[in-house]
């Protein structure tokens, strides 16, 4: 039962942050790069203030998933590396984040070589 | 001809106006909440995985989770079927950590004729690249600010 309503928090909680993109995408002339921007950097940004976790801790994947939550990592890794030195303090967030960052480059680019590009048939 | 070009220009607005997908607003949204709903889903029923039989715990659970999304991501992107899921769902698989995969291996993939190294590998990160860019220099401000304020207080 306990699984049962946290997926049903995670689905909430996803489902609203990808609807409010889907808000900025018909309201205004936003490129998706642009959204992933002001996505990431909201994260980033709340968790600085410590904001953030309290979605994460509601809405558990439902807030990783999303790119803000790759923003939350990455100041949540550098907030805890700050504590120790200067040196994790500037590595900190990369470290936490670089599962991610690692795992995108190289699957894409493996990824990009095998596949041919379909958007010409369609 | 003056009038005649006129003619056809509103005849041609005309004909846009009319065959152009109307973007009906409460449907979009309503598609972007279920797909990402589901997407952010997978990754709670990959995390419940890695850690109830796997054993994993913490940040290598995160990022295991993370990973297994972005490869399902750029394959999906490369097989075709995520850009299908991009047109139906909008914001609802973009947001997602797949539709950041997805936005690493379009490009790549579409500008492959112009090489390895200057398409492939360099087109990569047309959208990508900001987005490391931004989270990297925001992740060492954040770290530099706590570290002074850790310093001081």
């Amino acid at each position: 039962m306990d699984i049962l309503l946290m997926f049903l928090k995670v689905f909430a909680v996803g489902g609203a942050i990808c609807t409010v993109a889907q808000l900025l995408i018909n309201y205004t002339k936003l490129t998706s790069g642009k959204i992933l921007v002001i996505f990431l950097l909201s994260g980033a940004v709340l968790q600085a203030f410590g904001l953030y976790q309290y979605i994460v801790d509601f809405g558990g994947s439902g807030a990783t998933v999303p790119i803000s939550g790759f923003g939350y990592l990455l100041s949540k890794g550098a907030m805890e590396g700050a504590k120790e030195s200067l040196f994790k303090a500037i590595t900190g967030g990369i470290t936490a984040a670089g599962g991610g960052i690692a795992s995108a480059i190289v699957f894409g680019y493996i990824f990009a070589v095998l596949f041919k590009s379909k958007s010409k048939k369609n | 001809m003056k009038t005649s070009k006129d003619c056809v220009n509103q005849n041609y607005l005309d004909f846009v106006a009319e065959i152009s997908p109307k973007t009906n607003e409460k449907r979009s949204l309503l598609r972007a909440f279920w797909v990402g709903g589901f997407i952010c889903s997978i990754g709670q029923g990959l995390r419940y995985f890695f850690q109830e039989v796997v054993g994993l715990t913490g940040d290598e659970l995160a990022s295991y989770v993370s990973i297994v999304l972005i490869f399902l991501g750029s394959l999906l992107t490369g097989l075709g079927v995520y850009d299908r899921i991009g047109k139906y769902a909008g914001g609802g698989s973009i947001v997602p950590i797949t539709g950041f995969a997805n936005s690493v291996v379009s490009p790549a993939m579409e500008f492959k004729t112009e090489g390895y190294i200057y398409g492939t590998a360099a087109k990569m990160f047309t959208v990508a690249g900001p987005i490391i860019v931004f989270g990297v220099s925001a992740s060492v401000l954040v770290g530099l600010i706590y570290f002074v304020i850790y310093r001081i207080f």
